[in-house]
């Protein structure tokens, strides 16, 4: 970690007060600003709270949304549950993974395609997440369509 | 005259372009010099018709549906500001067959009132609740809550007034209310269409929960797949604190509430309640053993109101319009209404909310217009991934929380995923397995364990290794997880197994010989 990151890290860790109770909030601050929880942060977030590197690690790994490696430049997501099922989503996950050259799962330098468990766009499935944005109704035209204006944006 | 042209911010109208809408009736108005005021609203919960754009004028508001970004140019030379006819008008909003017919109690604003403005929400009926509970006082409050007969909409369907009595009658220096919004179910969205629609009518829902059990904190424990939602919420808390109906002293009451939202991180067990507590704490998300129940001891060891966001938001009525008004809803032991949500392949999705009584076919038939395929409905799945699959037999069972329990069902948070008959029933149970592999918090080893084998099991009975043997040990298996899981997950994972095994025996035969 650069001595300018260590100092964001801290920023963000402070700005809970560094109470243990906010762990997962303060986890949230490092994906939202690092992209993913490195070990050098599991390090300074016990030593700052005052728990175990074991109570950080314990938590870092039980949740989906704590990645602990660099993820792409975009974030992708395909709803993986039933409403979108029952609209085609796995087709769509193919459909997505030869699109993007990426399986799920995976990054590459450009994109991480990860699974979701509901997205609550359920009437307008099948859903996918680009970079934090929920889209509905999405066929493999649109996909390519979302993509392609996304990416860019 | 500045005219009002409603555009819904709202996570499933922006899915599908409302954003872009909004921007491009703001912009040909201004090219054009029409002056309007672009008003968000929630959504009215007729999905399949966003982005749904209303106009208001002469006290009435019409309606034009899928309205696209290339349409915006043509609505304006059809004098859409006027009402005027084009290919996407709807008519006036109130007569949508779809909204008409719905019992709308807890979701009446949503759609109606612009989202983040408490004067709209102040003009149709808020905060009434609230100061009706101060006026009553709180031991009159919970007593009113419970003859009501509301029952938890998140799922467990518990007595809400009997919840709150054991909160209140627990002796403690700090209590607490803590918000389920930990909506996972797939095929629910109520909760975040609430939150999106009418967040200060959660606010005042935990308002009235805080007073009557005397807790003076209240966290709303939110899934982070929800960022729109978040932002909505956030904005509206601190609209209710700078207007002081958060804070100290609550509008001279005497009464101190305060309301945080914490954010999930992506476990789906953490909708479980006493998981939702360990992660408000900030660890990881493992059941705990009840008793103590949640009620005695809860967040931080302290006295804990534990409620959906649909209960929560259902009480504020009930105060304002009185507890029969609500009872003389619903049937039996289901009283009130409840916020169904038609999802998957059906052609109209979107949220029904209705009085408890009718039945899965109405819902699907008269509201859903069948599937959004044309083929014929095979299974619909009723209260999320732990919920039994129906088949195309059963739809005539009744939506009320025993005649359900009767067959075998639940009807959870609500909501109903429709499958055409293209659906293969034996990858939908070992989904069901492995999901509940991906999602258990570890502590229960038949959840834990038992899915991981169980998905093994019906991936051998679908390639016809020793068919009848194997599932014989599923069924053994789905017994284990059901009576030995300390929570729903492991102890309900079972319930879409064996009721896609009971009603589809033909799809978990090798597809030489069963399906084609």
């Amino acid at each position: 970690m650069s001595p300018q990151d260590r100092e964001i890290a801290v920023a963000i860790i402070r700005s809970f007060d560094a109470r243990p109770e906010m762990l997962i909030q303060l986890l949230h601050g490092f994906v939202d600003k690092f992209g993913f929880v490195s070990n050098d942060a599991v390090r300074l977030i016990a030593d700052e709270l005052n728990v175990s590197r074991a109570d950080v690690h314990g938590v870092v790994s039980y949740y989906h949304d704590f990645r602990t490696e660099i993820p792409g430049r975009h974030v992708v997501k395909i709803c993986q549950a039933e409403a979108c099922q029952a609209m085609g989503s796995r087709k769509l996950t193919e459909h997505a993974e030869q699109r993007l050259g990426v399986e799920l799962h995976q990054d590459s330098e450009a994109i991480s395609l990860e699974p979701v468990y509901c997205l609550g766009n359920c009437a307008c499935a099948p859903a996918v997440m680009i970079d934090g944005k929920t889209w509905g109704r999405v066929t493999s035209d649109r996909f390519d369509a979302l993509i392609a204006s996304e990416m860019d944006a | 005259m500045t005219v009002r042209v409603y555009v819904p911010r709202e996570t499933t109208a922006a899915s599908v372009g409302a954003e872009a809408v909004a921007l491009e009736i703001a912009r040909v108005a201004k090219r054009r010099g029409d002056i309007v005021r672009l008003v968000r609203n929630g959504s009215w919960g007729a999905s399949w018709l966003e982005p749904m754009v209303e106009v208001e004028f002469d006290d009435q508001r019409i309606a034009y549906g899928n309205v696209d970004v290339e349409d915006v140019d043509s609505l304006f030379d059809a004098g859409f500001l006027a009402g005027g006819e084009h290919q996407k008008r709807l008519g006036p909003t109130a007569e949508i067959p779809y909204l008409r017919n719905q019992d709308r109690w807890t979701f009446f604003r949503c759609g109606l009132a612009e989202s983040l403005s408490l004067e709209d929400f102040r003009s149709r009926g808020g905060f009434a609740g609230i100061e009706a509970a101060f006026a009553a006082g709180s031991d009159e409050v919970v007593d009113r809550v419970t003859e009501s007969g509301l029952r938890g909409r998140g799922g467990a369907g518990f007595p809400t007034g009997i919840k709150w009595r054991t909160v209140a009658k627990t002796e403690a220096s700090q209590k607490y209310v803590a918000c389920n919004a930990d909506e996972g179910d797939s095929g629910t969205f109520s909760d975040r269409m609430l939150m999106e629609g009418d967040p200060f009518g959660l606010i005042e829902g935990m308002l009235i929960a805080g007073f009557a059990v005397g807790a003076s904190k209240g966290y709303i424990y939110l899934r982070s797949e929800y960022p729109m939602t978040q932002r909505i919420l956030d904005k509206a808390i601190a609209m209710a604190r700078d207007a002081g109906w958060l804070g100290n002293n609550i509008r001279e009451s005497g009464f101190d509430f305060e309301i945080d939202v914490h954010l999930g991180a992506g476990s789906y067990v953490c909708g479980e309640e006493t998981a939702m507590l360990e992660s408000l704490e900030g660890k990881r998300g493992i059941v705990r053993s009840k008793p103590p129940l949640p009620a005695i001891s809860g967040l931080f060891g302290a006295p804990t109101v534990v409620n959906n966001v649909v209960t929560l938001a259902s009480v504020a009525n009930i105060l304002r319009l009185g507890p029969d008004r609500y009872a003389g809803l619903g049937v039996g032991r289901s009283l009130g209404t409840l916020a169904f949500q038609l999802s998957g392949n059906v052609k109209r999705g979107g949220l029904v909310e209705k009085a408890f009584g009718l039945t899965l076919r109405q819902l699907i038939d008269d509201f859903g217009g069948g599937t959004a395929t044309g083929r014929p409905v095979a299974a619909v799945q009723v209260g999320g991934p732990l919920g039994a699959y129906l088949s195309e037999a059963q739809l005539d069972t009744p939506l009320d929380y025993e005649a359900f329990a009767d067959i075998g069902a639940l009807i959870g948070h609500g909501g109903i995923v429709v499958f055409d008959d293209s659906v293969d029933m034996a990858e939908q149970a070992q989904f069901a397995m492995e999901f509940c592999a991906i999602e258990s918090c570890g502590k229960c080893t038949p959840c834990r364990i038992g899915s991981q084998r169980g998905s093994e099991l019906i991936s051998k009975i679908r390639s016809g290794e020793n068919g009848a043997d194997h599932e014989a040990l599923l069924l053994e298996l789905c017994d284990t997880m059901e009576h030995a899981s300390l929570c729903a997950m492991g102890g309900m994972t079972p319930y879409p197994v064996r009721s896609a095994l009971q009603h589809f025996p033909q799809h978990f035969r090798p597809r030489a010989e069963g399906k084609t």
